[in-house]
């Protein structure tokens, strides 16, 4: 009986090791996240939510306030949603501030955000809630029939900034607004070294210009704004004019399954030329110098690349200016898309913020979210907002409408909210929606894109520093930037939702928990043998 | 052998359930330096460190306390440069872009992030704003105030801040914490510039209105046109003998929970003061404060 027992404890704990083992195991090797989102059949209004909303706004109190008033607007139609805003002024923060309270599962509800960055949160379980239902849904979907404000339909959209949300053929995001880059010029100085400005920019023209705005009298004075400071070519975000750059000469810079191309010899030869206007002066970088309005406004800058967004700096009479207004130099400011290679075919990168809603425990938290960032792209919300920058509504509603056509009709009626530069910086972009692109998101996109940036800042600051920049100095700038930015990690290990990354080598814990389970398995294996043995010699069966 | 096998298993099984319920939930990796996406028109005067990508860690508790020099030991150590390394003069001299080599003295460290530290340091003839310095998480940690470190780098300049950039640092023995340097009489001159970032003092200025988001005069702004909320970099005009300057608390530098912050956001205007901070510039001069006395 007794043996009997322990033949049963020992059958018990071996089918228990047997199942519960590997079970625990795979456990251990990678968690668990949230379970995925499914839509609720009713919004429960019986209770009250409390969301968390990260914006974005470009330190400009306009946008603060137009933030504030949609919250507010939206707590009218819904009392029992509370909306909390904490404001960010740029996109990285937002991010690193999302990958920390990812581990504390206190990300917020709603997120302006960048595909490039939603990527990287896919890594985690059913973190990001896919929107394509939620767009869809009869009730509660883009239009939806229990939708209390009069909200955009799916189609209603511009569906290439819908479709730039997209991520493996899933819409993680919703666009907020859209913008581009643009060229503000000193038409003023350009013509006053005797050049007209053409219909469309070139690059050999803005190079052109610029060398020539770097004479000097004997004083060390720039001839053309007798002062002692002239950089005429500066472009705020290298990332992007490198971008571009490769965009316009159709080279390489990654596919859409995440393989690297940015490191090939066309990048080297930009880099070349580059190097070449930077050794003389002729262009410089935000990153190392400062803001292009700055120099722009001062008359120590001809051409200035920024954001479509940072049009309200740009200018002698722009209504936004951090430096005093005794610097202010007069000139004609033009708005003009940013260079090209090839005029008949231009490129220029589309960008802006997107909003994305992470997963909670609770789905009725999650529907709550999901009809506040809806809200965001009523035609108040967006004609507000896109009147305070360079911005263009991303829905056909909000730019079809009386309200926002008016408002472009006004172009420089004031300088303040029909300051021309920015309505010309939003007509830019409307024209040319067509021509605009989006670089492959992946894992590891946003890194690939600071890399491309690092190109150019590194190249520039090596030229100031008289060193020598050849084929040797860029074997190592390309070697020096993958390493920095762990490109050689990411490189063919770019799968976004599947999960199916290499792991590594497992932890020490779980060597030596396989190795007790092997040995104790041959202890099993032994003892079976030797009864079978023992048996077999004396006949027992 | 039954019970010693059956204790094994029974064993593996525990340590199995015990290894698996310490595991978390663990966040997707963050991609490697991640950078500040500089795409938007944010021109933001709160923020001119050019590159200021990443949100860093404050580190407010390592401003340098006047308290520290009650006692005349601010200066102990021997400020005599090694070979190879500039003088402060040297250094001013030094065309920018060009390699410096300087030994100074941590008086402020204002953030970390991705092994990069942003300090405020001096020496007993000038101070030196150390931006991005390749600086590991726990070499940060010795960066208290007073310590002596000879850095490597290159001079730049960026929006009028001369600072060192691209910079390695390795710490050496010596301790000095400068004393704040009363530079209220050079406010307005030229002769000011020369002491950009050093640790200094500015006396019985009156606080200024500010035009808030919605035309209300205000004693101070959450950034500089008032779009913030608590947290954020604190703008606050101070004027002397009729002209006036703005100041800020840099909230990297002293956050919200610090007592500058806090008096910042006590102020009525009209209030006298004393102030204590780093000469920091930013399109002309743009003192980052980090005490503040209303008389």
């Amino acid at each position: 009986m007794i043996k009997k027992g322990k033949r049963i404890l020992l059958l018990v704990l071996l089918m228990t090791m047997i199942t519960a083992g590997p079970l625990a195991l795979t456990g251990c090797h990678g968690s668990k996240g949230l379970s995925a989102f499914s839509i609720p059949e009713e919004f429960d209004e019986g209770r009250d939510y409390e969301i968390t909303f990260w914006a974005k706004n470009d330190t400009n109190k306009t946008q603060t306030a137009i933030y504030e008033q949609a919250i507010v607007d939206f707590e009218k139609l819904y009392p029992n949603i509370t909306v909390n805003l904490r404001l960010y002024t740029d996109y990285g923060k937002i991010y690193n501030d999302v990958i920390t309270n990812i581990t504390t599962n206190t990300t917020p509800n709603v997120c302006i955000t960048y595909p490039d960055h939603i990527a990287t949160y896919l890594s985690g379980t059913n973190l990001v809630v896919p929107l394509d239902d939620l767009i869809a849904d009869e009730k509660y979907g883009l239009g939806g029939n229990e939708v209390r404000f009069d909200a955009p339909s799916a189609e209603e959209i511009i569906p290439q900034f819908l479709g730039e949300c997209a991520i493996d053929g899933t819409c993680y995001a919703l666009p907020y607004m859209r913008s581009s880059e643009a060229c503000y010029i000193n038409k003023t100085y350009v013509e006053a070294l005797g050049y007209t400005l053409p219909d469309a920019l070139t690059w050999d023209f803005v190079w052109e210009v610029s060398e020539a705005a770097m004479a000097k009298d004997q004083e060390g004075n720039f001839l053309i704004n007798g002062q002692k400071v002239m950089i005429p070519f500066i472009y705020k975000s290298t990332d992007n004019m490198m971008i571009q750059m490769l965009k316009q000469k159709d080279a390489g810079y990654s596919t859409a399954n995440g393989e690297l191309l940015l490191f090939n010899e066309d990048t080297k030869e930009l880099l070349y030329t580059i190097a070449e206007h930077a050794k003389t002066g002729a262009f410089s970088t935000f990153k190392i110098s400062s803001y292009p309005a700055n120099f722009l406004n001062t008359g120590q800058c001809l051409f200035a690349v920024d954001s479509t967004a940072g049009a309200t700096w740009m200018g002698t009479n722009a209504p936004l200016s951090d430096i005093s207004k005794d610097k202010v130099v007069e000139f004609e400011t033009e708005v003009m898309a940013i260079p090209q290679f090839d005029v008949q075919h231009p490129q220029m990168i589309s960008q802006g913020p997107s909003v994305c809603i992470f997963n909670k425990k609770d789905p009725q938290e999650v529907l709550a979210s999901w009809l506040f960032i809806q809200y965001l792209l009523s035609n108040d919300v967006q004609i507000a907002y896109a009147k305070t920058e360079g911005y263009v509504p991303v829905t056909s509603k909000a730019q079809g409408s009386a309200e926002y056509q008016e408002y472009l009709s006004r172009c420089g009626e004031n300088n303040t909210e029909y300051y021309d530069v920015k309505i010309k910086a939003t007509e830019l972009l409307l024209d040319n929606i067509d021509h605009t692109f989006v670089t492959p998101v992946f894992k590891g996109s946003a890194s690939l894109r600071d890399a491309a940036g690092q190109l150019i800042e590194n190249t520039v600051k090596s030229v100031r520093r008289k060193q020598e920049v050849d084929e040797q100095y860029m074997d190592k700038l390309y070697e020096d930037t993958v390493s920095l930015y762990r490109l050689d990690q990411l490189n063919g290990n770019s799968s976004l939702s599947s999960g199916k990354e290499d792991l590594g080598e497992l932890p020490r814990t779980s060597v030596i928990l396989l190795s007790g389970l092997a040995a104790a398995w041959l202890l099993i294996l032994t003892y079976v043998i030797a009864r079978r043995v023992k048996r077999g010699r004396s006949g027992e069966r | 052998m039954k019970k010693v096998v059956s204790l094994l298993l029974a064993l593996m099984l525990v340590i199995a359930c015990v290894g698996c319920g310490e595991k978390k939930e663990s966040a997707p990796a963050q991609d490697a330096a991640v950078n500040e996406q500089t795409d938007e028109g944010t021109q933001d005067a709160a923020e001119p460190d050019a590159g200021a990508e990443q949100e860093p860690e404050a580190a407010d508790e390592d401003v340098a306390e006047p308290e520290a020099e009650a006692d005349g030991s601010a200066a102990t150590g021997d400020d005599a440069k090694s070979e190879g390394v500039m003088t402060y003069e040297e250094y001013v001299a030094a065309e920018l872009d060009t390699e410096v080599v300087v030994e100074t003295y941590v008086q402020a460290k204002q953030s970390w992030w991705e092994d990069k530290a942003t300090v405020y340091s001096q020496d007993k003839d000038g101070g030196y704003f150390l931006y991005n310095m390749a600086c590991s998480e726990e070499d940060y940690e010795k960066l208290t105030v007073g310590t002596k470190i000879k850095v490597t780098g290159y001079k730049a300049e960026w929006s009028g801040e001369v600072e060192i950039i691209d910079a390695t640092f390795e710490i050496e023995d010596g301790n000095y914490v400068a004393e704040a340097e009363d530079v209220t009489a050079l406010l307005g001159s030229d002769e000011l510039v020369d002491h950009q970032n050093k640790f200094v003092a500015f006396k019985g200025m009156t606080v200024e209105a500010s035009k808030d988001a919605d035309g209300n005069d205000v004693a101070f702004l959450y950034n500089w046109d008032g779009s913030g909320q608590d947290g954020d970099d604190l703008y606050f005009n101070v004027s002397l003998d009729g002209s006036t300057y703005t100041f800020t608390v840099e909230s990297y530098l002293c956050d919200n929970t610090t007592d500058v912050y806090n008096a910042v956001k006590g102020l009525n205007i009209g209030d006298q003061v004393d102030m204590e901070g780093f000469l920091y510039w930013y399109e002309g001069v743009n003192p980052h404060i980090t005490s503040l006395t209303v008389k």
